[in-house]
């Protein structure tokens, strides 16, 4: 499989700011690609980068093997989905679509036609002749969807497309876009701020921090192999034990995670190959098909722990207030790097 | 675990005069609304609405040539004056100079109202501001004065022309029927120049404020979907601008269109709308005429605006 884009320790610096910061990644041609972090961690600078609206600092950045740095964005073969939509306010939903056509010089019936059929495969076949401000969020997406897909790109980049959503119609959406890059089989660059998102949708992730990539994964490998402490954190819950606790607890100073629903009370686990660590449960939160429980332990760290809840209730294993000890495998443990 | 006692709060007490009458308003928003438009509203159907309208009714009044006298029975024959050639070269010559000011202002607005939005950051964009609307804070019949003297033969603009060896080439325009005149103190050229000079802020500023309500969003999206610049600016910024331009252009055309004092002090002879209306009312005392020739502006723009709104110049807004 060939490589569509292509980072070359690329670093992008605003004054003293370095908004990515020598990255160097592969995406491969077909691929859904996930860019994963907090705000200001340097995935939409990154996404920017490809689309042509930033240029790199340094570095190289290829396109399909092309260099891509000093090129403007009409001259590359992406095309974005933006964060807000950026539908055009003063032209119909069809004109919008067939943007991008008209200025090739498509002819108008010819434009207008394959706008409708864009419009048809996101299921807006009625909508051509109202105005962006007469549709609703879900259906602005899918216009812009649209508008980004009419021309072919081969890769197309998704700015936390998802974000301005309600949950309902943002999980829905997820896998249409899913589906639909499935039958297209074009490479789609995904920005996010979500990991539940980027863990459902994508083949791979890469995690964004501080204008640094910290881990490019698959999301298995990430859930269950994190890298690094921020990747044990942000993607999934973790209780992260840095170097000083885990001699504490465990009697060696490699930092290291562990899932909430990997712990348990001392009491359901078996003896071997199990570690101990005694607390206190500080409160109990109810979540419909699980509970969460904060345990202090040493004193300061609070610890979550997840228990499936037995027909819908919560069975608590102690009062708050009261000590409880944890436990969990040792495999459970998840070693960091930083 | 920690324990912490707020104080328990007194019972609410009881309202003052000024929380009551807030209470009464929030009730009554009618009366919230009366009292916020009633004045300035009153102020406008009279003051503004109602003059235009009296105007409107004069310019049929009926004015003896004899007598000098205005009597109130109704009549067309003002209008049918205004078609007269002498009056109609009146009309037509503030109307070809109004749309030439509109137009070149624009053309020399847009570009520094864009660099206001688009580029000019922290103290330029203050600087920017106040040097387009610091020539309005000078006294206007200084300003235009100050142009004979610099339009002037000896003044400076010659001068500097003269040093760059080009001379030639304000003579030769000098000789072109309608831009030319003796010199470019009485050319239309000058009137032109300094027409748009005085006009030029009140067209930066609707653009600029156009401008400022275009999403830099929707630029990168036209880029993205392949426009280059010029397409970008064809098809989506002047578009959106276009409500600033048409705001702007109805300052400079109908300030133009009404301006009595330029034409009088720059350029060559020949009566506009507005030194035509001076003259009827002040020295002929024929109001009705004046009236008539006031209407014009009025019509013309009326005219414009509904052109604008059928090009769909609005469709933005």
């Amino acid at each position: 499989m060939s490589i569509a884009v292509q980072f070359q320790q690329v670093s992008r610096h605003y004054d003293s700011v370095r908004a990515v910061d020598d990255i160097s990644l592969d995406i491969a041609e077909g691929e859904f690609f996930s860019m994963l972090g907090p705000s200001g961690s340097g995935k939409t600078t990154s996404l920017r980068l490809i689309a042509g609206f930033e240029q790199p600092s340094s570095g190289s950045l290829r396109i399909f093997g092309q260099e891509a740095a000093g090129l403007p964005p009409n001259l590359r073969a992406v095309n974005t989905v933006f964060q807000d939509y950026a539908l055009f306010p003063h032209m119909n939903v069809l004109d919008n679509v067939a943007y991008g056509l008209m200025l090739k010089g498509v002819t108008k019936s010819e434009r207008h036609r394959r706008a409708e059929e864009m419009l048809e495969m996101v299921k807006l076949g009625q909508y051509g002749s109202r105005r962006p401000s007469a549709l609703s969020g879900g259906q602005r997406q899918r216009v812009a969807l649209a508008r980004a897909l009419i021309l072919q790109p081969r890769v197309l980049l998704l700015d936390e497309p998802l974000g301005a959503l309600d949950l309902k119609l943002r999980e829905q959406m997820q896998t249409e876009l899913k589906t639909l890059q499935r039958q297209l089989g074009i490479t789609f660059v995904f920005v996010t701020h979500d990991q539940g998102e980027a863990m459902s949708m994508s083949d791979r992730v890469a995690v964004f921090n501080k204008g640094r990539i910290e881990q490019v994964a698959a999301p298995q490998v990430l859930y269950n192999q994190p890298a690094t402490a921020f990747v044990a954190d942000f993607v999934g819950a973790a209780n992260v034990f840095d170097g000083e606790l885990a001699s504490t607890l465990v009697g060696h100073a490699q930092s290291f995670a562990v899932r909430p629903e990997r712990i348990r009370p001392a009491g359901q686990l078996a003896d071997d190959d199990v570690v101990r660590v005694p607390g206190k449960l500080l409160d109990i939160q109810y979540l419909g098909a699980v509970s969460r429980y904060e345990v202090e332990v040493s004193g300061h760290k609070v610890v979550s722990m997840v228990l499936p809840n037995e027909n819908g209730n919560a069975t608590a294993p102690a009062e708050i207030g009261a000590a409880l000890t944890l436990a969990w495998p040792s495999h459970a443990m998840l070693p960091l790097a930083g | 675990m920690m324990s912490i006692a707020l104080p328990i709060p007194p019972a609410a007490p009881a309202l003052g005069l000024w929380q009551r009458l807030g209470v009464t308003l929030y009730r009554h928003p009618g009366l919230q609304l009366g009292l916020l438009l009633g004045l300035p509203l009153l102020w406008f159907l009279v003051v503004y609405i109602g003059s235009l309208a009296t105007l409107l009714v004069q310019s049929f009044f009926t004015f003896d040539d004899f007598t000098m006298e205005v009597s109130r029975e109704l009549t067309l024959a003002n209008y049918q004056q205004l078609l007269q050639p002498a009056n109609f070269d009146v009309v037509l010559r503030t109307l070809s100079m109004a749309s030439a000011v509109t137009l070149a202002s624009a053309v020399l607005a847009f570009p520094l109202a864009y660099y206001m939005v688009r580029y000019a950051r922290g103290w330029k964009k203050g600087f920017f501001y106040v040097a387009v609307m610091l020539p309005m804070w000078a006294s206007y019949i200084v300003k235009v004065y100050a142009w004979t003297v610099l339009l002037a033969k000896d003044g400076i603009v010659y001068w500097a022309y003269q040093h760059l060896g080009l001379g030639g080439v304000v003579d030769w325009l000098m000789t072109i029927p309608l831009l030319g005149g003796n010199s470019l103190t009485t050319s239309h050229l000058g009137r032109f120049a300094v027409f748009t000079y005085i006009w030029l802020p009140f067209m930066i500023l609707p653009i600029q404020a156009a401008l400022e309500r275009v999403p830099l969003g929707l630029m990168q999206a036209s880029s993205d979907l392949g426009a280059s610049g010029a397409q970008t600016f064809r098809h989506v910024i002047l578009p959106l601008a276009f409500p600033g331009v048409v705001a702007g252009s109805i300052f400079t055309f109908s300030l133009t269109l009404g301006d009595y004092i330029i034409p009088q002090i720059i350029g060559p002879s020949g009566l506009f709308i507005g030194s035509m209306v001076y003259t009827m009312q002040g020295s002929i005392g024929n109001m009705p005429l004046a009236a008539a020739f006031t209407v014009v502006p009025v019509v013309i723009i009326a005219l414009y605006l509904t052109g604008a709104r059928k090009l769909g110049a609005f469709d933005a807004l």
